[in-house]
């Protein structure tokens, strides 16, 4: 059981950390602000969840395990409100997202 | 397995802060902040797995507050132009 558990945790992990990667990925590739808004999605939801997931698991029942929790409800919560915040901001403040015809002007 | 997760979010780090530094628009700056106070609350976590020292979690749990109260701070200040009164 406690092998299991440990495999478990491991993949968690490795996932979480592949999940961040590619986040952190898209966040420096991506074309536009708000595309890299969405990229930095990837980052917080599934990054995050995996990763504290995987150290929930190895943390067993626990205070440790109760403040993962507390951790991992807390990203969950403040990092939408975050993100909505710097979209609005942004489209407040004139920052307007490339569309498909700007993008390839010859197309049209 | 806990250094392989840190190396990947050391990794994520370093991509955060190239676009940290490239970002043509303030906004741009701001989203690698925000993602990286993310990221450092994530590798707390893992360091303090690591390091067989838990009490990493409460500066996790601190640093994720922090984060949050700074990014809606410098969002409003660049949304109105100000703190508000």
């Amino acid at each position: 059981m406690s092998a299991l558990l440990d495999a478990a945790s491991w993949i968690l992990l490795a996932a979480g950390g592949f999940f961040c990667i590619v986040g952190g990925i898209g966040v420096l590739r991506m074309p536009d602000f708000y595309t890299r808004l969405h990229a930095a999605g990837v980052n917080d939801t599934l990054g995050a969840g995996l990763l504290l997931l995987g150290l929930i698991l190895q943390a067993g029942w626990s205070l440790v395990a109760a403040k993962l929790a507390i951790i991992g409800l807390l990203l969950f919560f403040a990092n939408p409100a975050a993100s909505h915040a710097l979209a609005k901001a942004a489209l407040a403040r004139g920052v307007r997202p490339v569309l498909d015809g700007e993008a390839q002007p010859s197309k049209r | 397995m806990f250094a392989v997760a840190a190396t990947a979010l050391l990794a994520t780090l370093i991509l955060l802060l190239a676009r940290a530094v490239l970002g043509p628009t303030v906004f741009d700056r701001l989203l690698a902040a925000n993602a990286t106070g993310t990221v450092a609350v994530l590798l707390l976590a893992v360091i303090g797995f690591l390091a067989g020292r838990p009490d990493f979690l409460d500066l996790a749990i601190v640093y994720g507050l922090l984060n949050v109260v700074g990014t809606i701070a410098v969002l409003k200040f660049f949304h109105y132009g100000g703190l508000g009164e």
